[in-house]
């Protein structure tokens, strides 16, 4: 059992299984409470969106990454909490011709560990908290994004692969001496 | 009262490309702002003569992205009164005092 051992030295760390689970459990709840996966698929993004909104405060505040002042670097920070706080490393790329629109890339998805879909829920995005999450994450730093799942490896694809594309600058929010 | 004036200055400051107000001094104390880049202010009053308030204010920071945003049951932008947040608040504040002054 060298994993329990190894987590076990760190008092502040949650193993992942029950991470995975209780996630898991999330997901099955919201499909019983709506029936219908499109609901629990846009539930899950606005869970994703109010977790979004307080964790970039810890991201800021921890790994106090600086202002980003392209995409590119929105994409970078994206791709370093993805490292902090799911233990993952994804990619970045496939950028669009004209740079707005980027996708970050996952080998493996530990929230999806030991999951299967049943027939009855292929539409449903196992993972969509994590687009509301990003998009939650980037409207508090005045940056408006749209998120959202292109692949999937429980739907058969060699990947999982979420889309993330620029809107806008919300420049009102902009706090005052950022210009 | 404090966001106008923080806004005000970063514009009429000399330098381009400044920020706001991040330290005010008086007579009988001084006051230290952080900014941080959601736009929410952290401020500090203290004896003038007291150091290490940069470090203090990202303390508070932490503390704040601790137990008052991961606290469910804390609704963004209403005012905090949350026990943990208050005890962890203390605890630093004192450790603060206990390093800070300096004998200048």
């Amino acid at each position: 059992m060298s994993r329990q051992s190894m987590r076990a030295n760190d008092p502040k760390k949650v193993s992942g299984e029950l991470f995975t689970l209780t996630y898991g459990s999330l997901v099955a709840q919201l499909l019983k409470d709506y029936e219908n996966v499109d609901d629990v698929n846009r539930q899950l993004e606005r869970m994703g969106y109010n977790i979004g909104m307080r964790l970039i405060e810890d991201f800021l505040a921890r790994a106090n990454p600086g202002r980003c002042y392209d995409l590119r670097d929105t994409a970078d920070k994206i791709q370093q909490a993805f490292k902090l706080y799911l233990g993952v490393s994804p990619s970045i790329g496939s950028w669009s011709p004209g740079g707005d629109e980027f996708s970050v890339v996952m080998e493996t998805n530990p929230m999806a560990e030991f999951v299967e879909l049943p027939e009855h829920c292929l539409g449903l995005r196992y993972s969509n908290i994590l687009s509301g999450v990003i998009r939650g994450a980037c409207e508090m730093v005045q940056l408006e994004v749209m998120a959202w799942f292109i692949a999937d490896q429980l739907k058969g694809d060699n990947m999982t692969e979420i889309r993330v594309k620029f809107v806008k600058r919300l420049e009102d929010a902009i706090p005052a001496g950022e210009d | 009262m404090f966001y106008p004036l923080y806004a005000l200055a970063s514009q009429f400051s000399p330098e381009p490309k400044s920020s706001g107000i991040e330290v005010l001094e008086a007579d009988n104390f001084r006051m230290n702002c952080l900014q941080t880049l959601t736009g929410v202010k952290f401020m500090v009053i203290s004896d003038p003569k007291q150091s290490g308030i940069d470090g203090l204010l990202h303390r508070i920071y932490e503390l704040y992205a601790d137990f008052a945003l991961k606290n469910p049951f804390y609704s963004l932008e209403m005012p905090i009164r949350c026990e943990l947040f208050d005890e962890h608040m203390k605890s630093a504040l004192e450790h603060s005092e206990k390093l800070g002054i300096s004998n200048v």
